[in-house]
């Protein structure tokens, strides 16, 4: 529909933000449908992806490398050095009032230690040509593995925060997710030496091929031709036909180019999806529900709840890593400072209720509506402004106003629409349907 | 005179700020806590239902303004806090009305009530963007400084100065008042020992006769005051901007857990223990050791712990550590 009304362009544009989202979504149904685990920390885990990306993909900085490479590499030891010694305490001695204290201090004293030995090196990095690099760099290879690497990054942050949190009363969970992912954030905006922080990383490698070089190949030139033989063939002048051709394929490049996207992020979302569903009925599926719905005679039958609600957490967050490194693949950059809770905690989570929670299809549906909402709530307003306020000039301090204020009616609409499917359709727009056989 | 100099420059840049920053975080935590304590939800619209109430409260200083109505030195803001309050109950009441009240009627469990509270917030922030906009918006007038720092310089004779804003005591004071009026109202008159009875326990609290519409309301109207004076104040002394007060409902909740949720001393004391904690760990204290220590010892770095980028990554670990090792918050509230 927008393909015809704006440009198949944008059309493709959102299409491929809704698999993305899609992707999100299904992370999050997962945790919350599933097992009944409140996650308000997917900004987190999105950014993790994100950064996976970044570091499988651009080449590293030699540079950089020789200058604090050794500074980074003793302080990461000694971070492994200090978590080995905090989990021998823990094993050796019996919990303690000294224990917790030498356990506290163990950490304050590592803490400052690795401070004072990577600030040498951070500063050295960071003083490498400030304006194009001044990070590390990453392993340069392709960036289709950073969708692997992303999962495992936020899997693995899923593993530290499940320990931690989810001994938690729901609400409580979602605070502190919520909290977490705040301070991934603003690690991943400051430690400069690692991600470039605000000043973003551009120019990302591509699984799919470039515009540039489409224009000039020939079998794309045929493609495009014979696609539009038709009204090719309505332009009698050649020279006319030739400049005709020649914007045809210019659009058509990118719009092949995000067709590429578009495939691969499709392959992502079927095998995801047929994963998904076959865990839902599976035997494993049908403890998870148990859980669920019942935590304390699930834990009578034997199921160990601590240890599910564990592994579904870093399952769940690993998916959505996997999301957070299509999306800086798609993009081509990274920034940083673009994470923020409203785009990739909220909106998430009115897809997993619009859409409905439990349900792997809803969890589609919902992240191609409400995304499509999202994107599309600003000409919608407009129109609808414009139909009632059609009497009254344009001159009209208050239409003018409301006019100015139109993108900002998106987030009116989105609460809107999560308040009324919360009282009249409170499991979503496709319910959890599971049938006992 | 050294040692007076250190003294003047910690009160200076560590004190009086922690204080303020403190006292309005404070206020936003008793209003979590309340809601949670008695209407039994985390309100995940708390920064925008007062970023709502300062909106209120900055149209209303506008219009004073065009009328030419003014406090003199005072901010003529304080002029339209009551307007502001008034606006803010009712919005608050019009929200309960047509969206909490039916979940409190199904006795929905907490997680849902959490997320309802999501879609207010969405709302919320539509209606404060759409009426007053995006952008950063300041509303203070009158006098700015109680003391500058270089009269106080030249009055005292030290290479220190101290400045203290005029929004800085105000904060205080104000805060103060507020708090404790409310800790009266809570524990002295029948309306609130009845709201303590209904958030210790709610059966009970019917049996023995108390109205829970009236506690509900009465709940509404005292979180719509400390959300409105919260919210202005902490306009007053930075400045107003949608997205920032979105953004304070983090460090808010951290006071609010810290300082044992629903114990709404628990969260005036945890407002202050959030704000000292951020504000000492990113201090650089170089300044401080040049005045204290013999000029031999001086450091060379900043002595600074975290740098000033992580100032709500500190709030949020303390609240992990406190969640971990105290779920019931320092102060004892509810255990989670």
């Amino acid at each position: 529909m927008v393909g015809i009304f704006q440009s198949w362009n944008i059309a493709l544009s959102i299409f491929n933000l809704c698999l993305i989202s899609a992707v999100m979504t299904m992370g999050a149904n997962i945790q919350w449908g599933y097992a009944g685990l409140i996650n308000f920390g997917i900004m987190g885990y999105t950014a993790l992806g994100g950064l996976a990306a970044v570091l499988i993909s651009v080449d590293p900085v030699q540079e950089a490398w020789r200058a604090g490479g050794f500074d980074i590499l003793m302080s990461l030891w000694l971070i492994v050095v200090m978590v080995l010694v905090i989990r021998f305490i823990l094993k050796r001695f019996e919990k303690s009032k000294i224990r917790t204290y030498s356990i506290a201090a163990i950490i304050i004293s590592g803490i400052l230690l690795i401070r004072f030995s990577a600030e040498p090196g951070i500063e050295a990095i960071e003083a490498v040509d400030p304006a194009k690099t001044g990070f590390l760099g990453g392993f340069g290879l392709p960036i289709i593995f950073s969708w692997i690497v992303g999962a495992l990054f936020a899997g693995g942050l899923a593993f530290i925060v499940g320990k931690v949190a989810l001994g938690l009363r729901a609400d409580y969970l979602a605070i502190a997710t919520l909290l977490i992912s705040e301070i991934v954030i603003a690690i991943i905006k400051h430690e400069d030496w690692l991600t470039r922080g605000v000043k973003n990383v551009i120019g990302l490698k591509r699984p799919a091929p470039y515009e540039v070089d489409l224009q000039t190949t020939d079998w794309f030139i045929k493609l495009v031709e014979k696609f539009n033989s038709g009204k090719l063939s309505l332009i009698e002048n050649l020279a006319d036909r030739q400049a005709a051709l020649n914007q045809l394929v210019i659009e058509g490049s990118s719009v092949f180019v995000k067709l590429c996207y578009s495939g691969l992020f499709l392959v992502v979302v079927i095998i995801l999806l047929i994963l998904t569903q076959k865990a839902l009925y599976s035997p494993w599926g049908r403890m998870m529900r148990a859980i669920r719905d019942n935590e304390e005679a699930a834990n009578a039958m034997g199921k160990n709840v601590v240890k599910q609600h564990l592994l579904i957490f870093i399952l769940g967050s690993a998916i959505v890593g996997i999301a957070g490194a299509m999306l800086v693949t798609q993009d081509g950059l990274f920034t940083p400072g673009s994470y923020r809770p409203m785009r990739y905690t909220f909106l998430i989570w009115v897809m997993v209720i619009v859409g409905g929670s439990g349900n792997n299809f809803g969890a589609i549906l919902g992240g191609f509506v409400v995304w499509f909402l999202w994107i599309e709530a600003a000409p919608i307003s407009l129109f609808l402004i414009n139909f009632f306020t059609a009497g009254i000039p344009e001159t009209n301090a208050l239409k003018a106003h409301l006019i100015e204020s139109v993108p900002y009616f998106r987030f009116l609409m989105m609460g809107l629409g999560l308040l009324f499917i919360m009282r009249y359709r409170p499991k979503g727009i496709l319910p959890e349907k599971i049938e006992i056989k | 005179m050294d040692f007076v100099n250190a003294i003047i420059l910690l009160l200076n840049y560590i004190f009086i700020p922690a204080l303020t920053y403190g006292s309005q975080l404070a206020l936003g935590a008793i209003f979590v806590t309340l809601i949670y304590g008695i209407l039994r939800f985390a309100n995940f619209a708390t920064g925008d239902m007062m970023s709502f109430g300062t909106m209120m409260t900055i149209l209303f200083t506008w219009y004073f303004q065009s009328l030419g109505v003014s406090l003199g030195v005072l901010p003529t803001a304080l002029l339209a806090i009551p307007f502001g309050i008034i606006f803010m109950i009712l919005y608050m009441l019009l929200i309960d009305k047509f969206v909490f009240k039916y979940y409190r009627n199904q006795k929905s469990p907490p997680v849902q009530f959490a997320m309802v509270s999501i879609g207010v917030m969405f709302v919320t922030q539509a209606v404060v963007r759409i009426i007053i906009g995006p952008s950063d918006r300041r509303f203070f007038d009158g006098e700015k400084f109680i003391i500058k720092a270089r009269e106080f310089k030249e009055m005292t004779g030290l290479n220190e100065g101290l400045a203290l804003k005029s929004t800085q005591v105000l904060t205080i004071f104000v805060t103060i008042v507020l708090v404790s009026l409310l800790f009266w109202f809570l524990n002295k008159t029948k309306t609130g020992k009845s709201m303590k009875a209904y958030s210790d326990n709610e059966d009970l609290a019917l049996l023995s006769g108390i109205d829970p519409k009236k506690i509900v309301l009465v709940t509404w109207v005292i979180a719509g005051i400390l959300a409105t004076i919260g919210g202005a104040l902490y306009g007053l002394d930075k400045s107003f901007k949608p997205f920032t007060y979105f953004n304070n409902m983090l460090p808010i909740f951290a006071a609010a857990i810290v300082g044992g949720i629903g114990n709404p001393f628990g969260a005036f004391l945890g407002g202050y223990v959030i704000a000292f904690s951020e504000i000492l760990l990113t201090y650089a204290y170089k300044k401080f050791f040049m005045y204290v220590l013999p000029e031999s010892m001086e450091p060379d770095s900043l002595v600074q712990l975290l740098s000033t980028d992580y100032k709500f990554a500190v709030s949020f670990s303390i609240l992990v550590i406190v969640l971990i090792y105290r779920p019931s918050g320092i102060f004892k509230g509810k255990v989670l």
